[in-house]
């Protein structure tokens, strides 16, 4: 079949060529989701709506920006905030939609924690998962660098001397990394190649696979329940809607999330315009000086708790430097969650309010988690710095047992 | 119902995360300091004396205007900025709108002995003296002539702009303020001078808050101790002319952003109510 004589104008015409009917079914109307779900599961939605108004912010304030030590401050602060129309608008969406996309990123994998949505066949849609955060979390910190402000100059300076891997003193790799002794021009045009090319495609490409891999083992439910997707689908199809488990992905599904949707924009939108602050620090807006450290470094709020990990451990330990146990447990913290489904030794797929010992794990993390962020803004003084190491040990501590604890529940159910 | 509880356990645990980050966590990183006092009552004016602006004159002419300028009462700089930068380390300020801008009682105790108005006595140690020298030999009375006269040719009025090139821009540039013409740049370099270049202050809107500038420009020794930055002593309408004038150059786009949010938050939210109206609508029939 390659003669077509329907017009490539029409509908039929495009079916012909493109098979858009059939790939509109899988895509769409016939592309299932379990019934069983709340509004956490629009998170998936909310999160590529927000991806798409960074890189579309993103392009307009690429027109103007200036990847130039001696221009990009300006070129951020006076052509893009002050002169070119709206640049304001499209700054403000962009740095506030950076920030605002790890509190949903956060809540999408708290989520998928919770309802044990990364186990047992779903270890793939997992691992893209943290992937994708850690390719964000590097679009985070290399676009913060862009606008070279202190803030951006300091927190260059400092994480890219963890390289050095602490008493490793390897050097070399933080200048290679740097592309010189200190933070300098061509860190900072670098750092804007990955920021507007290597990493955006990256992202898109890890979105795909997660988006497919989402495809197999399908959805997880409120209740984790299984269900035979031929038979449920099956039903909706033969119009019993009402007793089927499934749910087709258009319109049923994304007409739940874009109520969710509309309702998250909402809150976006008055941060934009009224709250900024959170994720534009006032440091920032003064520019990068080599010789003027500020009296408080810190990194955005979302990288707040791994710092905290860092540089919780602040005594050395039988010889061994507090830096280097930071590092170690700092190195531990990135791949924490990324390991998760091997931590956890349950053979059920359960959400923690059917998994006693989990629950009471689960909960102890997100506090933890919360304690870790909020020290690791607060000066490492006095009593904070004990908080701080006491939360480091308590991340450690959770981590180390989870496969005891999962254990311990499976057997209680008797399985 | 459930639905109700998740969003009540997301939306307290966010706001616990906020508040930890941001309003504690600043002020756990800020001293709280005292408010601004503008009537600088740490200092002993010329108290109760009423200044007579004729004798006033008088004085002004024999003492000030070798290095000062009064271009309003036609005394011109006798030397042009650059020269006089060099000769005394900044350019002495021209007097024609002092009797508006600084408090009168500031400029008396000023007149009588600058480096303790400023709160800069740390700075002239060993041997090393303030550029203009104290009139603390003068009579009390005198010094409330010579700032009565000094009020009585201020101008009733000055532009924010203006207020902020007399009483800052001597040592700081804000450049956002004439970007590509370079009219707002620092009229003198106070390095040497000061020990520290002053800095351009274009964002300083942006990256201090206004409660922050207006207590440090009343006396910045109170957030950051032994800094090389005087006390000016401006008046507080003075002082709002000043942070005025900086956030009209650094968020000139402060009133679009107030305005244009309410037609963005308003198209969201009848799009929210659409958006749910239409959920209901397909979820009749799957329930």
């Amino acid at each position: 079949m390659a003669k077509v004589n329907e017009s490539l104008f029409s509908v039929e015409g495009l079916d012909k060529r493109l098979a858009i009917k059939k790939f509109w079914k899988v895509m769409m109307t016939e592309y299932w989701i379990p019934k069983d779900i709340n509004f956490l599961w629009a998170m998936g939605v909310v999160l590529a709506v927000t991806f798409k108004i960074l890189i579309i912010s993103g392009i307009f304030l690429m027109m103007y920006y200036k990847p130039d030590v001696n221009l990009a401050f300006d070129s951020v602060n006076y052509t893009i905030m002050q002169e070119v129309g709206y640049g304001w608008l499209f700054r403000h969406m962009h740095g506030v939609a950076a920030s605002v996309i790890f509190l949903v990123i956060y809540i999408h994998m708290f989520t998928g924690i919770y309802y044990g949505s990364y186990k047992k066949g779903r270890e793939m849609i997992w691992i893209s998962g943290m992937l994708l955060f850690m390719t964000f979390s590097a679009a985070g910190f290399s676009g913060y660098m862009l606008p070279w402000g202190q803030m951006s100059y300091w927190a260059a300076a400092v994480i890219t001397n963890l390289f050095a891997g602490g008493s490793l003193e390897a050097w070399g790799l933080v200048e290679w990394i740097r592309g010189g002794f200190a933070v300098n021009d061509a860190t900072l045009t670098r750092f804007y190649m990955l920021h507007v090319f290597l990493l955006p495609i990256s992202i898109l490409a890890i979105i795909v696979l997660h988006f497919y891999a989402l495809r197999i083992p399908h959805v997880n439910n409120q209740n984790s329940e299984e269900i035979d997707y031929d038979v449920e689908a099956q039903k909706y199809l033969d119009g019993n809607k009402k007793e089927s488990k499934v749910i087709p992905f258009w319109p049923v599904f994304l007409s739940k999330d874009f109520a969710v949707l509309a309702v998250f924009l909402i809150f976006y939108f008055y941060l934009v315009f009224f709250n900024y602050n959170f994720a534009m620090d006032p440091v920032n807006f003064d520019p990068a000086n080599s010789m003027v450290t500020p009296a408080h470094i810190y990194p955005e709020w979302y990288f707040l708790w791994s710092y905290e990990t860092l540089r919780g451990p602040f005594f050395d330990v039988l010889g061994m430097k507090a830096m280097d146990i930071g590092l170690i447990i700092f190195g531990f913290a990135q791949v924490a969650f990324l390991i998760v489904p091997f931590l956890d030794k349950d053979p059920d797929i359960l959400p923690a309010h059917k998994r006693k010992k989990f629950q009471i794990w689960f909960w102890i993390m997100v506090v933890d988690m919360m304690v870790l962020t909020i020290y690791g803004k607060l000066p490492p003084t006095g009593a904070n710095a004990w908080v701080g190491f006491g939360a480091t040990l308590t991340f450690l501590s959770l981590f180390i047992s989870l496969p005891f604890i999962t254990k311990s529940d499976a057997k209680k159910r008797g399985v | 119902m459930r639905e109700f509880k998740i969003l009540a356990i997301l939306v307290v645990f966010t706001g616990i995360l906020y508040w930890g980050v941001e309003p504690f966590a600043h002020s756990q990183m800020h001293a709280h300091v005292d408010k601004p006092d503008y009537e600088f009552k740490d200092l002993k004016g010329t108290g109760e004396l009423k200044g007579d602006a004729t004798n006033g004159a008088t004085l002004v002419q024999a003492n000030c205007i070798a290095c000062h300028s009064i271009k309003s009462a036609s005394f011109p700089p006798l030397m042009d900025d650059a020269t006089s930068a060099a000769s005394y380390g900044v350019v002495p300020p021209d007097l024609g709108s002092s009797g508006l801008i600084y408090d009168a009682n500031y400029l008396s105790a000023f007149i009588n002995d600058p480096a303790t108005a400023t709160n800069t006595k740390h700075k002239f140690v060993d041997g090393v003296a303030h550029p203009m020298p104290a009139y603390n030999w003068m009579p009390p009375q005198d010094i409330a002539d010579m700032v009565a006269y000094l009020q009585s040719i201020a101008p009733k009025e000055l532009s924010n702009k203006q207020v902020f090139a007399d009483a800052c821009q001597r040592c700081h540039s804000i450049k956002y303020g004439d970007f590509y013409g370079g009219s707002m740049t620092a009229q003198s370099d106070v390095s040497k001078y000061m020990g520290k270049e002053a800095p351009d202050l274009s964002q300083y809107i942006r990256s201090r808050s206004k409660t922050y500038l207006h207590e440090f420009i009343n006396n910045p020794q109170k957030h950051i101790e032994a800094t090389a930055m005087p006390r000016v002593g401006l008046t507080k309408k003075a002082e709002e002319q000043v942070v005025t004038y900086m956030e009209n150059v650094g968020d000139s786009k402060k009133q679009e952003r107030e305005s244009l949010a309410w037609p963005f938050l308003g198209y969201l939210l009848v799009l929210a109510i659409f958006a749910w109206i239409w959920k209901f609508k397909i979820w009749r029939d799957i329930h």
